[in-house]
């Protein structure tokens, strides 16, 4: 809808960065929380004129307990499952409104904000549906890897190896026996304007993406991964070093796809060993070399794969452009 | 630490349980869950502000000099800013009582 400052944003500098929060002190997550400063950095990025739909689950327990709220901005809690179609009625009703005169005709952006299984699990179905319906909103998934605000128990985003409360390791059991479910490639094969992975250590690249994502017209989905010390037993101050080496073994490689065409941001050099990422957290201390070993093996397939989609997404834009 | 009365009649809630008071968290002072404090030797500190991007708190606050200071009202004392510091300015320190 705003062609003009799509064009005109070339990136967030260093020195630059805004300094107002719009997610502000007082909040109650843990210490080193690294969902609560996505949610800061976010904000940064979107700006005051917003509306924000938020599923329960941490970011919405920790920032708005009775009778106080960590929000500048207007803010909706919603159920657990329906962000996505809550910031649908959000963005349709602006739009009513402001087509009968009742609202002053302005941009004001949807955020929907839900946790790892407020997406992957029981929030999947809304979000398919909004992406499909067209909504101009953005979509950002918190992802720390469980549920933990009722305290850590799997789901469908948690990694394979994971211990949680409901994948409990032991003598028959290595923890989660399943592979994460990858819900960015769920919302490419929706066809939406613009799909992201971002971690909060790499703020830059993740402010900038959020930036592109909410001033791109249409559908948008933000997958970022929040390393949470809690659940994931490790040590607080180790949040922002745990990101960077998801993002430097490839665990959680960081990437955009732009109208079909993917690129893929970081890791640019060579991959380290997924055992720098796995022993700096307790979820993984049970793990044996055997597992380890399926899990590197893992990673490299998919980092391959995605490399695959880069080289195919310009390869296929460029056969097009011949057509 | 600041104290908010959390218990209030429903006859004084408004419609729909709203907060009209954006921001009012700020009343919440978080900094009394700390057992460490962060301690900033300006000699070392190079003003870079990756305390201040990578706070969870938003605790940092830059100074008219460029440096950022932590406020302590809200610093959780997770130790953050102490490691990612590119130059080893940020120390952690046991709270004494
Ligand atoms: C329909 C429904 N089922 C269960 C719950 C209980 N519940 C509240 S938060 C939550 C977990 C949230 O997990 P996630 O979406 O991963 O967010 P996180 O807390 O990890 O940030 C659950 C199960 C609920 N609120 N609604
Ligand atoms: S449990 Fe994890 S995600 Fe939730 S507030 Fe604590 S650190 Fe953040």
């Amino acid at each position: 809808m705003m062609p003009a400052e799509e064009k005109a944003f070339k990136g967030l500098k260093a020195r630059e960065l805004p300094k107002e929060e719009l997610f502000t002190q007082g909040h109650r997550a843990c210490q080193g929380c690294g969902g609560a400063l996505a949610l800061r950095l976010v904000m940064k990025a979107v700006g005051n004129r917003v509306i924000v739909a938020n599923a329960t689950g941490c970011m919405e327990i920790i920032s708005s307990a009775f009778p106080q709220t960590a929000w500048e901005v207007p803010w909706i809690h919603v159920a657990f499952e329906n962000a996505a179609a809550v910031a649908s009625g959000i963005e349709s009703a602006l739009k009513a409104l402001m087509r009968k005169g009742r609202l002053k005709k302005e941009k004001i952006f949807v955020l929907a904000i839900a946790g790892d299984g407020g997406t992957a699990d029981i929030g999947l179905q809304a979000l398919s549906g909004a992406l499909e319906r067209g909504h101009d909103f953005v979509y950002v998934c918190i992802d720390n890897e469980a549920y933990m605000n009722t305290g850590i128990q799997r789901s469908s985003s948690t990694p394979f190896g994971a211990r949680t409360t409901t994948s409990p390791a032991g003598k028959k059991s290595i923890g989660q026996v399943t592979w994460k479910k990858n819900v960015a490639e769920i919302a490419m094969a929706h066809h939406i304007p613009y799909v992201a992975t971002v971690c909060p250590t790499y703020y830059q690249d993740m402010m900038n993406k959020v930036k592109k994502a909410i001033t791109t017209p249409g559908p948008a989905y933000i997958h970022c991964l929040a390393p949470c010390p809690t659940g994931w037993r490790c040590s607080p101050n180790l949040t922002i070093e745990v990101g960077r080496l998801a993002v430097e073994t490839g665990v959680f490689p960081l990437y955009e796809v732009t109208n079909g065409e993917c690129k893929i941001n970081y890791p640019h050099r060579r991959l380290k060993p997924v055992r720098e990422y796995l022993q700096l957290q307790g979820r993984f201390r049970h793990l044996t070399d055997k597992y380890i070993e399926i899990i590197q093996e893992r990673v490299k397939e998919e980092i391959a794969k995605l490399q695959a989609l880069e080289k195919f997404s310009s390869f296929y834009k460029n056969a097009l452009a011949n057509f | 630490m600041a104290k908010i009365d959390a218990i209030v009649s429903w006859k004084k809630l408004n419609l729909g349980a709203a907060i009209t008071e954006p921001g009012s968290a700020r009343q919440f002072l978080t900094g009394d869950w700390r057992t460490q404090r962060p301690i900033l030797n300006k000699e070392e500190c190079i003003r870079c502000g990756r305390c201040w991007i990578y706070c969870p708190e938003a605790a940092y606050n830059e100074d008219e000099e460029g440096y950022f200071i932590c406020d302590l009202n809200y610093c959780k004392g997770c130790g953050i800013c102490a490691q990612e510091c590119p130059v080893g300015a940020i120390t952690m320190t046991l709270e004494e009582t």
